[in-house]
């Protein structure tokens, strides 16, 4: 287990501000429904009535950076597993078997890791409906060949150790070797990129939704709101500034849990 | 038991390993000596069938009357590594590594349970020690549970690839002790690899001596450490450090 001395405030700090924004995201829409618009309330200033502000349709930006919270947490969530599913499948294969499968594997890889990300998630976003779910298919779809590379090779070196040749001398089977044997043993970085690569999720979708390819009106997401209130930004300040700071600090608390996770994780750190 | 007929090795044009005639009888303790490089841990992993891919074999491997036997791993056949706990998948507790292990070949609930209990008293380890994780445990312990493992699936050849040389020389000796009393009093066989002149003195009854992937003598223990025939034999004879009598 990960013990806490071992963390440090920075990660320490990620993991407070991220179990803040979960449960905010998680437990507030229980009690407040999603704002409806009030023209005459368009544009206030945050204050009192709103904490945030309200944006030029009159709703709550407060309310809606916290159903935004939901959106992007729930997309980070989805691409993160289907990335992580299909990447370390396909890695620990690759990695374990070597030979023509592992080829095969890597040069699928190759060819995905060659588009900068953004781009083919565009390009996929563009062809497919926009929606939150276009958004998730898009980003999972060039996520992936990143565990697929660092699974395969962390699996590579754990498939030549002894546990491996010494399941084999028991008779195991070669599913059962890669899943119980090579996998549990492969996955510890792959976890720490996970929570690495959240915040770049969490970028990448408010991107997409910026670009008009992911969610839609009246849907609250925060790379949604940010492209709505950008003309405002010099007058307006908080209905374009206040859903861009939650997307960095959403990002910057991905970002120091993982690299807490990372450092507590060494394996060089690891006692007995 | 084991049957080892014009066995080579190569990788490449190189040949690694040459063994032209190797038995293994039962009950008996057959040692492979020379020095790294020498063929001794190909040898073992060709009868496993666990050598690399590039590696290619010639000749034959029986064992109990078998052509290929790797179809005999874990229940007949069973291998004690160098590293003890590299040996031991991290993540597997050792008490579910022997359960899959026994479910594997066929032994569950009861029987499973019985077996591991007199495997374990066996090698003199508490049941304790099926609740922990490899790294939890000593080197001596591990490569003694290897031994329980081996014991409790039946295995009736032990290869041990220099079961003791990555343990220090107060948990050799345990290891030895159990190593030697599985050999004497179960009347296991054991194919031993390993470059420790006085383990293998002590314990095993014929010695095949390789260099350079071939083998340069073969007989019985105690006539080859009396009267070495080639100069090679004598030289490692002459290696080994000899300690006064305490």
């Amino acid at each position: 287990m990960i013990r806490t001395s071992r963390f440090d405030l920075l990660a320490r700090i990620g993991a407070a501000v991220l179990a803040a924004i979960i449960l905010a995201a998680v437990v507030m829409p229980l009690f407040v429904p999603p704002d409806d618009p009030h023209p005459v309330d368009a544009l206030l200033p945050p204050g009192a009535g709103h904490l945030f502000g309200t944006d030029q349709v009159g709703r709550d930006v407060f309310n809606r950076v916290l159903y935004g919270a939901r959106t992007s947490l729930t997309i980070a969530l989805a691409v993160l597993v289907l990335a992580a599913l299909v990447g370390v499948t396909l890695g620990v294969l690759a990695g374990y078997s070597g030979g023509w499968i592992r080829d095969v594997i890597m040069r699928v890889t190759d060819v995905f890791l060659a588009f900068p990300a953004l781009l083919l998630a565009l390009a996929l976003a563009a062809v497919l409906q926009p929606s939150v779910t276009t958004v998730i298919v898009a980003i999972a779809a060039t996520w992936w060949p990143w565990y697929t590379r660092l699974t395969a090779s962390v699996a590579a070196s754990v498939a030549r150790r002894g546990y491996v040749d010494a399941a084999r001398c028991l008779g195991v089977r070669t599913p059962a070797i890669v899943f119980r044997h090579v996998l549990p043993n492969s996955i510890t970085p792959v976890l720490v990129q996970l929570s690495l690569d959240a915040g770049g999720v969490i970028l990448t979708a408010a991107a997409l939704s910026y670009l008009g390819l992911g969610a839609q009106e009246p849907a609250a997401e925060w790379g949604l709101m940010i492209e709505q209130g950008e003309s405002l930004f010099t007058t307006k300040w908080w209905v374009v500034t206040l859903p861009g700071l939650a997307i960095l600090l959403t990002a910057f608390a991905f970002n120091s849990l993982g690299e807490g996770l990372r450092a507590a994780l060494d394996p060089r750190r690891l006692t007995r | 038991m084991i049957e080892i007929r014009d066995l080579e090795v190569r990788i490449g044009d190189r040949v690694i390993a040459a063994v032209p005639h190797l038995d293994v009888g039962p009950g008996q303790c057959v040692a492979i000596v020379g020095e790294s490089g020498s063929g001794k841990t190909t040898t073992l992993l060709a009868i496993l069938g666990l050598l690399d891919e590039a590696a290619t074999v010639t000749g034959s491997i029986e064992a109990f009357g078998v052509r290929s036997p790797s179809t005999l791993r874990g229940s007949k056949i069973a291998l004690v590594m160098q590293s003890p706990q590299g040996a031991l998948t991290p993540t597997m507790r050792l008490g579910t590594l022997l359960r899959r292990a026994l479910a594997l070949h066929g032994v569950r609930g009861r029987a499973a349970a019985d077996r591991t209990r007199q495997a374990l008293r066996d090698v003199l380890l508490e049941d304790e020690i099926l609740r922990r994780y490899p790294h939890q445990v000593s080197g001596g312990q591990a490569q003694r549970f290897a031994l329980a493992l081996a014991l409790a699936l039946g295995a009736e050849v032990i290869l041990a690839d220099e079961p003791t040389s990555a343990l220090d020389v107060t948990v050799q000796a345990e290891v030895v002790a159990v190593l030697r009393r599985l050999h004497e009093e179960r009347g296991l066989a054991v194919l031993l690899v390993s470059h420790d002149l006085a383990l293998v003195s002590s314990i095993a009854d014929h010695v095949v001596v390789m260099k350079d992937g071939q083998v340069v003598e073969s007989g019985p223990a105690a006539e080859m450490f009396a009267h070495p025939a080639a100069g090679y034999t004598r030289e490692l004879i002459a290696a080994t450090p000899e300690l006064p009598d305490a």
